[in-house]
């Protein structure tokens, strides 16, 4: 389950922890838009390398690399269908092209889980409930949504003992065609359901008994301010979303190839 | 016989569960794995089948090291009930759960209905036969979580805190069971810290703080040893407990059968009377 590792809140202290979330999902938001926008490899790969820096502030390095070798499976799918596609459907371009086309998808699909995994390891599902009930959402929501990210490291923890447990009683995982590999998964998804409606209604019942929705409108412990960091971050993020309009809208991006070919 | 050679174990997230473990564990032994939460009783165990492969040293089962097979290889020969019988059960009916490892080994299919039937009866499930597994009550869970695996008639048998969530009779049965499979000649390995039920069953006792083991022994000698036993933030049987409180009577401190101490006591009054 280490690939999970790298969604998981890591409970240090970072300048970057200590951004509002809402400014952070604002920036993320962002990363998300921009990468959208291109789809040449060398923007792609602008964004992918400016993370970085944030992510060694964070200090959340390990648990980062962890989940881009976890996603490198999924990226290779990505990769190998788009050279398939574009091999058949755009059928004058070059290999090298072809390549390049793939490379920059599949960047693309690293920089969305990237900049997503910056966002999870340095917010707390508490503070992120937090702010969403804080922009005005109703809290049934906002506990809805923050039990349901907070349980997503229990139910890895449980996938994994489950697939122990069937594992000694001699079920194999690998092997076998594409229906078998679909029929292995049943024993460990029912126990996983089973378990997580059972933990659920109990759940439902100690929020009850400890007086839950007792009172229309609840206080909180600690309240959100937006600091001047964070207005900084919300600049940058809005001058880093005009930029790559402008340059989507006026400057022709060269692929790597038109380079390569101008020096070779 | 499962052997342990100086085995490390340390998780991906960097807790070192196992530092420097040795064991020997001979055919038709009858072991008690003990010690608080997260000493480290569960992570050595998942060595013996496979489950977990050691960092550094290694681990044999019939003088074949774990890292050279698959846990299914391994399984044939090692069977381990889970703690919770919710992490294993997911069939339509008992009669299936039991027969689906049976089906993973490649028994065939009237080897299969034999050892279902033996199973369901020699944990007194019969009834349930065409019941689903999640209409059971919890100890009833545990029964066929327990009889899904010893279906198999594996070598060895490792049970993962089996007394968890039984009462005082389940307990009882559990315990009656286990021996009979000793008698039979299975190795029965149990991960426990439950004190009271391993006093009763007096096998041999490993005792196991912060990933290393403390003591290893009979439980009449490692189980009575208060200085031991607390620096395993364990607490002593109460049995044990009572007499070693008389121990300015006289009484000696190492009994920890009731009926034993029944004994003792009925002298130490006789001797009284006089």
């Amino acid at each position: 389950m280490s690939m999970f590792d790298g969604l998981k809140f890591r409970n240090i202290s970072s300048p970057i922890h200590r951004i509002d979330p809402r400014t952070k999902f604002i920036y993320v938001l962002t990363f998300f838009i921009v990468a959208v926008f291109f789809n040449q490899l060398i923007p792609l790969l602008i964004l992918f390398f400016s993370q970085i820096p944030l992510i060694i502030i964070a200090k959340v390095k390990k648990e980062w690399l962890r989940l881009i070798k976890g996603s490198s499976f999924f990226a290779t799918i990505i990769f190998i269908m788009n050279v398939i596609s574009l091999y058949f459907y755009s059928g004058y371009s070059s290999f090298a092209s072809i390549i390049e086309q793939a490379s920059a998808m599949t960047v693309r699909f690293i920089v969305l889980v990237e900049s997503f995994s910056i966002f999870f390891l340095t917010t707390s599902p508490d503070m992120l409930g937090l702010s969403l009930e804080q922009i005005g959402i109703p809290y049934e929501f906002c506990f809805a949504f923050t039990t349901a990210i907070r349980f997503v490291p229990v139910l890895a923890e449980e996938a994994q003992t489950i697939i122990d447990a069937q594992r000694a009683r001699g079920l194999e995982l690998e092997g076998g065609n594409l229906m078998k590999r679909i029929r292995n998964y049943i024993p460990i998804l029912i126990p996983l359901i089973v378990n997580a409606i059972r933990r659920s209604l109990e759940l439902a019942e100690a929020m009850e008994s400890r007086a839950w929705g007792a009172t229309e409108k609840r206080t909180t412990l600690y309240m959100l301010k937006m600091e001047r960091r964070d207005y900084c971050l919300i600049l940058i993020s809005a001058l880093m979303l005009a930029a790559s309009v402008y340059a989507w809208l006026f400057i022709k991006i060269p692929t790597l190839t038109q380079i390569l070919n101008i020096q070779g | 016989m499962i052997e342990v050679k100086d085995v490390y174990f340390t998780y991906p997230n960097g807790t070192e569960a196992l530092k420097g473990v040795s064991l020997q564990i001979t055919n038709g032994e009858f072991v008690a794995i003990m010690g608080q939460n997260g000493a480290g009783k569960t992570t050595l165990v998942k060595h013996f089948n496979g489950l977990l492969k050691p960092t550094m040293g290694k681990v044999l089962v019939d003088e074949v090291d774990t890292r050279h097979v698959s846990v299914a290889t391994l399984s044939r020969k090692v069977g381990f009930v889970f703690q919770n019988p919710d992490h294993q059960l997911f069939s339509e009916t008992v009669e299936d759960e039991i027969s689906f490892a049976l089906k993973n080994f490649g028994f065939d299919e009237k080897k299969i209905r034999e050892r279902v039937d033996w199973a369901l009866n020699i944990l007194d499930l019969t009834r349930y036969r065409k019941t689903s597994p999640f209409m059971l009550s919890g100890g009833e869970r545990k029964r066929l979580a327990l009889a899904s695996v010893l279906a198999w008639d594996p070598k060895i048998l490792i049970l993962d805190e089996p007394t968890i969530g039984q009462d005082r009779n389940q307990k009882e049965r559990l315990r009656q069971f286990i021996l009979q499979m000793n008698h039979q000649g299975k190795t029965v390995v149990i991960v426990t810290h439950d004190i009271e039920f391993v006093a009763e069953c007096e096998p041999r006792v490993v005792l196991m703080a912060n990933g290393k083991i403390v003591a290893d022994g009979a439980a009449r000698n490692v189980l009575t040893d208060p200085d031991l036993i607390s620096r395993s933030w364990l607490i002593l049987p109460e049995i044990t407990n009572v007499l070693l409180n008389l121990n300015d009577l006289g009484f000696p401190t190492n009994v920890m059968d009731v009926y034993e101490a029944r004994d003792l006591i009925i002298e130490r009054i006789g001797w009284a009377r006089k």
